[in-house]
């Protein structure tokens, strides 16, 4: 019997099918580990299975003891004993351990909080799964691996039945990641059902009775890890054709445009925390270098640290065209010619209740409009070229550039920076989110602009992409390069290999 | 035209007319209620005096609103700057040394602030808070807790004089002049840049309503026993003038709303932030210390708690003018017309023997209800 099913699950976003048709299963006291490249829907499937999308927003049924349910929030999936671990911690780090466990379901009589019963239900739980850690202690004190683990304590508290990880290991060290393993064991024996998502296939393969491998929304396939092989996962992770939409031209690559030497980067909350560690590379005019790996790799800290926006502590050396230069802000990195299409569009990128054309001259303001009077004109005859250019379709410039659609609003960034005229482009996840059309009107931009010699680094989760567009991949694991291939000699197996620190 | 602009020039314009209608309502229910005596000469430039102050503050205001920054301790500044002026004066220092005292110390303290804020990340709040406290504290010291009667008669022409009537007319011209010259070069920059013909007669017709604007304020401040524009009001305009180029033509007032709408785009664009914040901050320094001796100018003496509760009025006109706390949107036209709406609320209500705790219940309840009615309207739309 199993313990939860899900079947048939479609899950739809305007423009985009994130689910289609998903099925999935686990029995009690089994670790079934779920696996796919970014996006390919792992975290949107437990989404669903936790309420945070609510019954009737998706089609298809959750079962759980073979009977149906239908969620309306995570309070419901957690009474029915769900308990799902973001990757991102949900503990308030001002309250204490114990609070934090018993958080909304504090022990007390008329609203007056029982103290002395919920600490020692906390130090019970903590016990219990061998941490000695104070339950008195506020969350903040700890490192973020007990943190972790206290999180852990929180679901267990809530009898949870079926437990969710999501990257649970990707801040831990190494003996945290083994306290962590110990703990599951002892879970798995008490019957408690795990979904273990990870981008790490040596901790997959580690417990995984089975193991499902999505892709694109779908189900790729369900299969005992005893029968699967780290190739074989790879395989169904990538497995598709990297077609003919990437048609590349070929172009002579002019002398070397940016180089970068010994670049090291550290958490901003951790200090001591490598995000990045001595990374070099350079790149051409007229070349894209593809910067490929997974969630959490380093790939945007390393854009963020050359481009000298980024908060924390970095290093490294930076030449231009051949000359030594310091950055020590996007300004400076600007004055170099270098521009930066950044990640989330809407966080980083716009301001979305400006218009089309404020926002496409804020980073050139002062060549685009004068140093301090702005002239609008040749603002608007500026943002024309890009407006037209990239097709960018609204009303006009003055449109709000909130009420665009997302593909248009990626264009207004590439098109911001285009104004700026830089000799190298930096495109972190370029085509996030957007539809089609689009995607395909962005990568003819990216060869057109190398083609008339501009150095991209582009930066995408999407394997096909970065294997369609670029010349030369360089592949980062865990902040560090784990492979670097030629276009002719990338394969999506070798890139998923190297990307999975598994080569 | 297509529809969007016309959207949002019509959303953007909607509010400004609707302001005026209020404003309009509110002078129409005076002017009957005083029976007659709200909208004559006399009290508009009385009334127009009054708000100088408050709309001085409230154009620097505007600009650290915008930037997503707040300054509570304007009201405290301002009674400190005063004290200075005055202190100066007493002790034998010349006219234009105490104005630039006055003026100077009150950038190195919006230097402080900003700072404080955009270097040592206290937030504004804080910080401004602890200046509200500190600079009142500063001018009892400075003052020993008594009033310094001014009597340098130029110094109180700052807050009590009169530009005849001819120069008033003079400034008419030139004022009109520039609104001509202005829509003149609007129409060739059109043709010159290729994006069509030079529409000079439609720019012409733009420019009937300020021109119109412009002669009625000179002929009504004419109008009181010849006196003309008041000085204070002079001064205001002036700011108002310099506001408005500030944030509507500068690359520095770009960033100011770029940084209030999203501070990391704007950071990630190549903006410095923090030097802008920190210059807004000064900006505002200087604007309070010519409000401060117009304020000083106008009492004809320093007193301890000058300028009290002034950074709530100054912050109350701004939102009544549509900018948000948060950052990126308002209007120097919508804080002025703001600090309009709230020196008519007070002139009317005093004509009328309003008792003053019932002033401040109305005032309030009005500032809340404005910005209740804004925020119901931007969901519908």
């Amino acid at each position: 019997m199993a313990l939860l099913e899900m079947r048939g699950i479609v899950k739809e976003f305007p423009g985009v099918k994130a689910l289609d048709g998903v099925s999935f299963a686990l029995g009690a006291g089994e670790f079934h580990s779920l696996v796919g490249e970014n996006g390919a829907g792992k975290s949107t499937l437990m989404k669903v299975l936790s309420g945070v999308y609510p019954h009737g927003s998706y089609e298809g049924d959750i079962l759980i003891d073979d009977t149906v349910r239908s969620f309306r929030n995570i309070r419901d999936s957690e009474a029915a004993g769900v308990s799902i671990i973001f990757q991102e911690l949900s503990l308030v780090k001002e309250l204490t351990v114990g609070e934090n466990i018993f958080l909304g379901k504090e022990p007390s009589r008329f609203g007056i909080i029982n103290w002395t019963e919920l600490y020692h239900k906390a130090s019970n739980l903590l016990r219990d799964l061998n941490l000695e850690i104070d339950p008195r202690i506020p969350v903040g004190n700890l490192g973020i691996g007990q943190q972790q683990l206290v999180e852990i304590a929180k679901a267990l508290s809530k009898d949870a039945r079926i437990l969710v990880l999501d990257e649970p290991t990707a801040a831990l060290t190494e003996s945290e990641v083994e306290t962590l393993f110990n703990i599951l064991e002892k879970l798995r024996s008490r019957g408690v059902g795990m979904i273990y998502i990870s981008h790490k296939l040596d901790e997959v393969f580690r417990m995984s009775d089975r193991i499902t491998v999505l892709r694109d929304g779908r189900t790729v396939g369900t299969h005992a890890a005893a029968e699967l092989t780290k190739d074989k996962v790879i395989a169904a992770m990538v497995g598709r054709e990297v077609g003919d939409i990437f048609p590349k031209p070929e172009h002579e690559f002019g002398e070397t445009a940016i180089e970068v030497k010994s670049l090291n980067v550290f958490s901003t909350d951790r200090p001591d925390k490598a995000l990045v560690s001595d990374v070099s590379f350079a790149v051409r005019k007229g070349e894209v270098l593809g910067i490929a790996g997974l969630m959490g790799a380093g790939r945007s800290e390393l854009l963020m640290a050359i481009f000298g926006a980024w908060k924390g502590k970095f290093g490294r050396e930076i030449s231009v065209a051949g000359r030594p230069v310091t950055i020590s802000s996007p300004a400076d990195a600007i004055a170099n010619g270098i521009g930066f299409v950044t990640e989330d569009r809407k966080r980083f990128g716009l301001i979305l209740e400006q218009t089309i054309l404020d926002n496409m001259t804020l980073a050139g303001l002062k060549s685009i409009s004068g140093r301090f009077v702005c002239n609008r004109t040749r603002e608007s005859i500026a943002a024309d070229g890009p407006m037209k250019s990239l097709r960018i379709k609204a009303n006009s410039p003055l449109s709000i550039a909130g009420t665009l659609s997302g593909g248009n609003q990626q264009k207004v960034v590439l098109g911001k920076w285009l104004l700026t005229r830089p000799k190298v482009l930096f495109l972190d996840e370029p085509t996030r989110g957007i539809d089609v059309g689009a995607k395909q009107e962005i990568y003819a931009e990216i060869n057109r602009l190398a083609k008339e010699g501009m150095a991209i680094v582009l930066v995408s989760s999407e394997l096909p992409e970065v294997l369609g567009l670029s010349d030369r991949i360089m592949v980062l694991h865990d902040g560090r390069v784990t492979g670097e291939f030629a276009r002719s000699e990338a394969t999506p197996e070798k890139v998923m290999a190297a990307a999975t620190g598994s080569n | 035209m297509d529809e969007t602009i016309k959207s949002r020039i019509n959303t953007a314009s909607l509010r400004a007319y609707v302001m005026i209608a209020v404003l309009g309502l509110i002078w129409a229910y005076f002017h009957w209620a005083t029976e007659s005596i709200f909208l004559t000469p006399r009290n508009l430039s009385n009334l127009m005096t009054q708000m100088s102050v408050t709309g001085i503050l409230a154009v620097g205001m505007l600009m650290v609103i915008v930037s997503g920054n707040i300054d509570l301790s304007v009201g405290s500044v301002l009674g400190f700057a005063g004290g200075m002026a005055a202190w100066a004066l007493a002790a034998g220092y010349s006219l234009p040394t105490a104005i630039l005292l006055a003026i100077a110390v009150c950038v190195v303290i919006g230097l402080v602030h900003g700072v404080l804020t955009s270097y040592l990340n206290i937030p504004a709040f804080i910080v401004t808070l602890g200046g509200l406290l500190a600079w009142r504290g500063a001018v009892k010291w400075l003052l020993s807790g008594n009033t310094i009667p001014i009597s340098d008669e130029s110094f109180k022409a700052i807050g009590q004089s009169y530009v005849g009537s001819s120069v008033g007319w003079v400034l008419a011209a030139l004022a009109i002049a520039f609104v001509l010259v202005m829509a003149i070069q609007r129409a060739r920059s059109i043709k010159a840049y290729g994006l069509g013909e030079a529409n000079y007669g439609g720019e012409l017709l733009r420019s009937i309503l300020p021109v119109g604007a412009i002669i009625a304020f000179i002929w009504v401040m004419n109008s009181y026993e010849g006196k003309g524009v008041p000085i204070p009001v002079l001064i205001f305009v002036a700011v108002a003038l310099f506001g408005a180029f500030m944030t509507t033509s500068t690359t520095f007032g770009r960033y100011l709303y770029a940084i209030g709408g999203n501070a990391d785009a704007a950071r990630l664009s190549g903006i410095d932030n923090r030097r802008n914040v920190l210059k807004v901050y000064m900006i505002l320094g200087a604007l309070t210390g010519l409000a401060a001796l117009i304020f000083a100018g106008r009492v004809g003496s320093a007193t301890p708690d000058a300028g009290t509760l002034k950074e709530l009025d100054a912050i109350a006109a701004c939102v009544i003018g549509g900018a948000s706390l948060v950052g990126g949107r308002g209007t120097i036209f919508g804080a002025c017309l703001g600090a309009l709406i709230m020196a008519s609320l007070d002139n009317g209500m005093s004509l009328l023997n309003v008792r003053d705790f019932m002033q401040d219940i109305i005032k309030g309840s009005i500032l809340v209800a404005a910005v209740g009615l804004d925020m119901f309207g931007r969901k519908q739309s």
